[in-house]
């Protein structure tokens, strides 16, 4: 176990580039109010996608969605790891055992939980001991933990956040707990990780900081990643490919330079490039 | 004094115990609780053994209320639960005291999960309302299902014996009680090293966050449940054999409640917490009761009311406690040892 663990963080059996997720004319209501409407999104193993959108447009619905925690009236999520799985009406632990893991907008660390059992908590899935060795805590029980622990350390390394290995996450600043989370997901060893605004509320140090593990997550673990991001400047950066969702819909896709032209994408979310006031030139 | 703890292997870093100060005091425990029954009265054996039902009982209730986050106001029914198990097992049918134990355990473990299937739906108040719910009805049963539990009338348990030994006398009591103390902690602290109950303290802090993570709630959720009501169950079998009389005035809503101030007042969602819990809670009422007959020589009028004042300071204490420190006792305890460790500097 221990070998393969630190061999690498992603556990997905595909190929780079072949369809890891597929949505298809996927409809969300919440009442009368239709959240996402006919949305149809390919991810590819090993890509960055980044969602990008006006607030409200229905990003973190679609992730939500994903990871099981809204079911959709209408549409198909299927999901491929070694064999087709359709998600759509999974239930959220099912879809984690998949391997799909995320972040959330909103911090939602485990508060009065050190750092590193947060990390191990996501390591959960993996964990097989039972109950009753659990509670003896001896023999194979304390060495599958201790395998463990020796796992998340690899995290703790890759993230960089050996200095707070024992503190308690909730008293920790705002940059360090959205790292921490993000480790979280990636103790599960996600085949697909899914980061809503992982970069939300940092200053401009954090950001990099980040932006670099997102790419060191990609390129060294061959890890999927679909992030949600408004900062259009790491977006172009870093995202192999871009979907633009507005009002519910996707309204555009492509490398970050054909949405970067796309006009109905500079119309909606966009605005132009050059003018200073990009709302008067529509008034 | 120590700068600093420093380990060289993993094994090192996941012990429960780390530096010398902590395995002294943890053998100076031990110690106590061997010299202890040979040094005690009567009356403090059997404090002393209140006390151990009492933390037995604490750590079920914690599991589930500090750890887990789902409040319950069933204790004092599924203790009931247990204690009548095992007395109308052992009573009625011959079984053995620590075979009705056993099964009790099981027993209540069962009954705790079937109470504990509205904690999918229902989430703080409303889940204590359930749970409140689950208090009534046990005690119900109790009293109105005369063909098994005898209703109101006292269920008398034989005396437990091992070995031709009688094991309720409150030296004997006293070894066995603790011996399962000592086993109810070890297990539960470790349960809390691994993932049920990292899952646990998971769907405490974040339940969505939990879910997405892998722990399937409702599983997670009814194992809290029944891992908390095995102790308890445990708890209320070992005062059926203690007291050889099980009446159901033994389980009203008032010991779910003073339960909840235990874990309150020690600290929720802490080991440590129930026994310091545990232990305050059934200290306090005898000091205040000592107190009272000391009183009572110097003001002869004092007398009428001393039941009144013990309930009021009571009460007063878990307010003082809530407002003064809201982490409980496990808190002061750890102050006193962060103060001790780096004395005689102040940081």
């Amino acid at each position: 176990m221990p070998s393969e663990f630190t061999s690498t963080l992603n556990s997905s059996t595909l190929e780079a580039g072949q369809t890891q997720l597929k949505i298809d004319g996927l409809q969300l209501n919440f009442g009368g109010v239709a959240a996402l409407y006919n949305i149809s999104l390919e991810v590819k193993q090993s890509e960055i996608l980044a969602i990008i959108g006006p607030n409200g447009a229905g990003k973190t619905s679609l992730l939500n969605c994903i990871s099981g925690l809204y079911h959709p009236q209408r549409g198909k999520i299927t999901y491929f790891n070694s064999s087709e799985h359709e998600m759509t009406h999974m239930k959220p632990h099912q879809i984690a055992q998949l391997g799909v893991a995320r972040s959330f907008q909103n911090i939602e660390l485990f508060r009065h939980m050190t750092v590193l059992d947060n990390l191990l908590s996501g390591c959960h899935i993996h964990m097989k001991t039972d109950l009753f060795s659990s509670m003896l805590y001896w023999g194979k029980a304390q060495r599958e933990h201790i395998q463990f622990r020796r796992f998340v350390e690899d995290i703790i390394d890759l993230l960089e956040i050996e200095a707070i290995r024992y503190q308690t996450v909730g008293s920790l600043s705002y940059g360090l707990q959205k790292r921490v989370e993000m480790g979280r997901a990636l103790a599960m060893r996600p085949s697909l990780l899914l980061l809503d605004e992982p970069m939300a509320g940092m200053n401009s140090e954090e950001k990099e900081d980040m932006a670099r593990f997102v790419l060191d997550i990609n390129e060294e673990h061959g890890v999927t990643i679909v992030l949600i991001e408004h900062d259009m400047g790491v977006v172009m950066d870093i995202s192999d490919r871009i979907a633009v969702l507005n009002f519910g819909q996707k309204i555009g896709e492509g490398t970050p330079d054909e949405v970067r032209r796309n006009p109905v994408v500079i119309e909606a979310y966009l605005g132009e490039e050059h003018s200073p006031y990009p709302l008067r030139s529509k008034l | 004094m120590i700068s600093g703890i420093f380990h060289s292997t993993y094994e090192q870093d996941m012990a429960l115990r780390h530096t010398h100060a902590q395995k002294i005091r943890l053998a100076i425990l031990i110690v106590f609780l061997l010299v202890f029954p040979f040094l005690a009265n009567r009356y403090y054996l059997t404090l002393a053994n209140q006390i151990g039902i009492a933390v037995i009982g604490a750590i079920g209730l914690n599991i589930l209320v500090g750890y887990t986050g789902q409040i319950s106001l069933g204790q004092g029914g599924f203790m009931a639960v247990g204690a009548y198990t095992a007395g109308i097992l052992t009573a009625r049918m011959g079984m053995p005291w620590w075979a009705s134990t056993l099964v009790a355990c099981f027993v209540t473990a069962g009954v705790g999960a079937a109470f504990g299937l509205p904690s999918l739906r229902l989430k703080g108040l409303y889940l204590a309302i359930a749970t409140l719910a689950a208090q009534e009805i046990i005690l119900w049963v109790v009293t109105h299902w005369k063909a098994v539990t005898g209703g109101v009338d006292a269920l008398v348990v034989p005396n437990p014996e091992l070995f031709g030994i009688r094991m309720n006398t409150d030296f004997n009591f006293y070894w066995l009680v603790w011996a399962l103390v000592i086993l109810v902690t070890f297990a539960s602290v470790n349960l809390f090293r691994t993932r049920f109950g990292r899952a646990f303290i998971a769907i405490r802090d974040q339940d969505i966050a939990a879910s997405v993570m892998g722990v399937d709630l409702f599983k997670y959720k009814l194992l809290a449940f029944a891992i908390s009501s095995f102790w308890v169950g445990l708890a209320g079998a070992l005062t059926a054999h203690y007291r050889s009389i099980v009446t159901w005035e033994r389980f009203t809503i008032d010991v779910s409640v003073l339960y909840l101030a235990m874990i309150i007042i020690g600290g929720l969602g802490k080991i440590t917490g129930s026994y310091l819990g545990a232990i305050f809670m059934t200290l306090l009422p005898a000091v205040l009761s000592n107190l009272g007959r000391v009183v009572k020589g110097v003001f002869p009028g004092v007398e009428g009311i001393i039941p009144f004042i013990q309930q009021a300071t009571f009460g007063l204490v878990i307010i003082l406690f809530l407002i003064l420190e809201p982490e409980g006792l496990n808190k002061i305890w750890k102050n006193i040892k962060d103060y001790f460790r780096l004395w005689p500097f102040s940081y």
